[in-house]
């Protein structure tokens, strides 16, 4: 069929790109992604950038407007020195999930390669953003650019009012903190407008003028010390136990001045912005992927697209989903593109040509017939850890060889737990998706008390599963920012989660400043 | 239809803010690589760009992380080939922390970026503490001046060569026959006749061909530009380096036994910053390193810094190699020369007379500038500070120094005293210390 297509058919020949050709590109492969696989995105501003400001993007975690810190200037020149020593490639390009989604186009592409990543960035990406609950719920893609020029806006003014070294300060400690600095289970607050963040700040303010308990200068008389009925209520009032240590420190820290907390909240805020796509790698790439490779092969057989043009498509294509084998050199993890391709297209085939094993494990979709409603869905309901709980397919299992090896920090020996048999398909799966849950993966680590009426010490706890402790030197760093946040002691707990035993404490006055 | 943004001209340089603050973080670490990577390279190499390593304190970036060596854990891994369920796989040695855990951490500290040269010479001022206008000064780069260079096909408007412009264009009318003006006015003229006239069958017919031959000359017209851009030719300027004379440069050291590590590492910066000086204001400079015991011999640089010899210390058998060297390949009315000096001040008894007789006779003339540096100890520092008498060659050369105004010493026990002698140097107008 593409043989016989007339020339004129094609979307682009040559390798050479211009505006006119990627818009006309853009408009077929939307119309092709609306009508075959209903997709539903939001609109696009295509951006195309050098491979320099690709480099600045990577340094300020991929977005367009970021404040400025050193650690961003490090990891700018660690990038450059990779992508210079030819150790890494740049990505073709870079998507950002805000409305209407930013999608950057590398000017080195060739026409082919940009079709590809309008496929799989502007359509597949963009698609995900959209529609999958966790970004719905948990970010706000309208309003993600303005604060972000808000942020950057404040933290200059912040340097200017107190110095560069002040808002360092504050900046390296939040950033200690990010990866603590989000809530998990329940849904943070929409960003509000500008003027809503004023209203916010004032009422802040205010709170901090009047009475709050933390500054209570009066001696405590002996019996409410001594009144451990008072426990609970404490707790309740501060909202504890808290996860988020971030929110903690920012709404109840007795040393920080109003702006370090908006600073500490604006730290916070963007943690929070990145939380969702961390949960959604392989869904998210797996849903971009598969639409890039649908909507190209669909393309090439309407004859849009030259045999050559399909031929380099393919190739990066392959590329980009090349799983090596554990026991090979360049083997770095699973390959959440292989993996989340992989899985969609195995949906797609139990949900037409399901085996009688298909059957057994997924009653519901198998040989539903309609797969695009069934992928639609998955898009739309899951993250990671739950998409592989659900969908991975003992005929996957089987095609990528899983197993499953337990390593015991005390033992000389792995030992091999499961293969891509009978016994292991469950016990491989529920492996599988454990390692996608951020949640399980992450030290859990929790404000659990602070003494009021004493010397204000927060006591944090770190529950330790299945024994796995912090690194001492990380720990004790992280702990210093932290007091230093707080203004007082501060002490970690390591408490075993299934005996409920402490295993050890460290405090920051074991630790030199 | 999608909205489009060209970004590739925005800005360059958007992390140029974050670079600095990370520069300003790591100063102290930085300061010390490359005060090390002055110390062993070459001194003409000082001014350039320097490739440090990436500093390891104060740019950590910590947070709660598990430990890899605790704990039990469960890896999953693609492409099982013999394994059945039960093996036991031993671990593979060092690290201990698992077969091959997924997403092991790049290490960040073993890699090395490049500074460029205004930070080097920044950092590398900073405890010379030199006063910043000199600072401004010796990071200025050489004059240019644009110098016409023939045509170019790209260029700023304002240096559009209207007379090439125009000569192409008529090139071009010409070869793409474009119709001239005085085509149409013959033909308009024509027609004009003709409607004059009393119309006849045959006149109407010559009238619609005019028309018709009016009209088409004119979509002619507008399809070829009187100018198109592929005309326009722009002056090009050549930058061309403001001529400047050849210097010469001559680093006498004591090399007796006295002089150690410290000694020659400050009599090291000494000649960098005179260097540095030089650069900026001459094209050409050569160095030549005299080093000297009892007897003075000319050396490389890597003999001149690095290979001890030993002997007693007779200062004017350099000030005689100098002068020797200068007669044979470096003639005074072709070359500035600049000399400096550095010694423990030790010298043989004597000899120091003789010095002063040497310096007095010629070589004072010869010289633009004579920078002598005394290095003492810390602990002497204060002691010295300022009295007239110490050593037998300082006492010499304090009398060269009322004599010549070219001539400055000094005693120096810390980089921060090596500037003070540069500072008659500094203070001159550049156009005073150029010789025809």
């Amino acid at each position: 069929m593409a043989r016989q297509a007339s020339k004129s058919s094609l979307l682009f020949s040559g390798s050479d790109w211009d505006f006119k050709t990627l818009s006309r590109a853009y408009d077929a492969i939307e119309a092709l992604a609306v009508e075959e696989l209903h997709l539903d995105t939001y609109p696009v501003q295509m951006e195309i950038i050098s491979s320099q400001q690709m480099l600045d993007a990577y340094s300020s975690i991929g977005m367009p407007l970021m404040y400025r810190h050193w650690s961003f200037g490090k990891h700018f020149l660690h990038q450059d020195l990779l992508y210079r020593k030819g150790g890494r490639g740049l990505a073709y390009e870079l998507v950002i999930n805000s409305n209407p989604c930013i999608v950057y186009l590398m000017e080195e592409n060739t026409m082919a390669l940009q079709a590809l990543v309008t496929a799989h960035a502007a359509l597949g990406h963009n698609h995900f953003f959209k529609n999958n609950q966790l970004f719905k719920q948990w970010t706000d893609a309208g309003a993600i650019l303005s604060y972000l020029d808000f942020a950057k806006g404040y933290i200059v003014r912040c340097e200017e009012r107190h110095g560069l070294a002040a808002v360092e300060a504050v900046l390296d400690s939040a950033h200690a903190l990010m990866d603590q600095g989000v809530f998990r289970y329940h849904r943070p607050p929409r960003l509000s407008s500008e003027r809503q963040r004023e209203g916010i700040r004032e009422r802040l303010e205010y709170e901090e003028r009047s009475y709050n308990d933390l500054w209570r200068t009066l001696p405590p008389s002996q019996q409410a010390a001594n009144d451990k009925d008072q426990d609970p209520e404490r707790k309740k009032s501060l909202n504890l136990p808290e996860e988020n240590l971030l929110y903690f420190l920012e709404k109840n820290s007795p040393v920080l001045e109003p702006w370090q907390r908006e600073i500490i909240r604006i730290v916070r805020v963007i943690a929070q912005y990145f939380y969702p796509q961390r949960q959604t790698q392989v869904m998210n790439e797996g849903c971009a992927t598969f639409v890039h490779y649908t909507l190209m092969n669909m393309l090439f057989d309407r004859g849009q697209i030259s045999e050559g043009a399909m031929l380099e498509i393919l190739r990066n294509h392959s590329n980009v989903v090349f799983q090596p084998a554990f026991d090979d050199p360049r083997f770095s993890g699973i390959n959440p593109y292989a993996l989340g391709l992989d899985m969609m297209q195995d949906i797609k085939r139990i949900s037409t040509k399901p085996t009688a094993e298909d059957r057994d494990w997924f009653p519901d979709i198998a040989g539903q017939g309609n797969w695009r409603e069934v992928l639609l869905d998955a898009w739309a309901d899951h993250r990671d850890e739950s998409f592989i709980r659900q969908y991975l397919s003992p005929a996957l299992i089987r095609k990528w060889r899983f197993f499953v090896l337990g390593d015991a920090a005390d033992q000389p020996h792995c030992l091999v737990a499961s293969i891509h048999d009978e016994r292991g398909y469950a016990k491989i799966r529920a492996t599988l998706a454990n390692s996608y849950d951020l949640g399980a993966n992450r030290p859990d680590i929790q404000v659990v008390d602070v003494d009021l009426l004493g010397d204000r010490h927060l006591r944090l706890q770190h529950k330790v599963n299945d024994g796995i402790l912090l690194e001492d030197a990380s720990r004790d760093a992280t702990l210093r920012h932290i007091r230093r946040l707080w203004g007082y002691e501060v002490s970690l707990a390591a408490m075993d989660a299934e005996t409920g035993a402490t295993i050890h404490e460290r405090s920051t006055s074991q630790i030199a400043e | 239809m999608p909205i489009f943004i060209d970004r590739r001209l925005n800005p360059k340089d958007k992390s140029l803010g974050n670079r600095q603050r990370f520069l300003r973080r790591a100063r102290e670490e930085l300061k010390r690589s490359i005060r090390d990577q002055i110390r062993t390279g070459r001194i003409a190499d000082a001014d350039s760009e320097h490739a440090v390593r990436m500093p390891e304190r104060g740019t950590s970036e910590p947070s709660f992380n598990n430990a890899r060596d605790s704990g039990r854990r469960q890896h999953i891994l693609p492409g099982n080939r013999h394994f059945s369920a039960g093996d036991l796989i031993p671990k593979p040695g060092g690290g201990g922390g698992g077969a091959s855990s997924p997403g092991d951490k790049a290490s960040e500290d073993d890699f090395r970026f490049v500074l460029s040269r205004e930070e080097v010479l920044d950092l590398f001022f900073e405890d010379l503490e030199l006063p910043d206008m000199v600072k401004l000064n010796l990071k200025e780069i050489l004059a240019f001046k644009p110098r016409r260079a023939g045509f170019a096909a790209t260029g700023s408007p304002t240096n559009i060569a209207v007379g090439r412009t125009m000569r192409n264009s008529h090139g071009r009318r010409i070869a793409l026959r474009r119709p001239k003006q005085v085509e149409l006015d013959a033909i308009l003229e024509e027609i004009a006749s003709l409607e004059e006239a009393p119309s006849s069958t045959a006149a109407r017919q010559r009238i619609a061909a005019l028309r018709e031959e009016l009209d088409r000359l004119e979509r002619r017209r507008r399809r070829i530009a009187y100018v198109d851009p592929v005309d326009i030719r722009f002056n090009r300027f050549d930058p061309r380096p403001v001529p400047n004379a050849n210097a010469v440069m001559f680093c006498l050291m004591d090399v007796s036994g006295s002089m150690g590590e410290r000694e020659k590492d400050l009599a090291k910066r000494f000649f960098v910053l005179l260097h540095l000086f030089l650069k900026r204001r001459y094209d050409r400079i050569e160095i030549v390193f005299i080093r000297h015991t009892h007897l003075a011999q000319e050396v490389d640089e890597e003999t001149f810094f690095y290979n001890t010899q030993s002997g007693g210390t007779v200062v004017s058998t350099a000030l005689e190699e100098m002068h020797r060297i200068i007669a044979s390949r470096y003639p005074a009315h072709d070359w500035n020369i600049y000399a400096a000096q550095a010694s423990d001040g030790d010298n043989f008894a004597g000899d120091s007379e003789r010095c002063i007789s040497l310096l007095n006779g010629e070589l004072m003339r010869l010289c633009q500038y004579f920078a002598y540096v005394e290095i003492i100890d810390e602990r002497e520092a204060h002691i010295f500070g300022s009295t007239e008498n110490g050593t037998s060659l300082w006492r010499a050369y304090n009398a060269i120094d009322q004599k010549w105004p070219n001539f400055q010493m000094s005693r120096i026990a810390t980089p921060a005293d090596i500037y003070p002698v540069f500072r008659q140097l500094f203070g001159r107008q550049p156009a005073s210390l150029k010789r025809a």
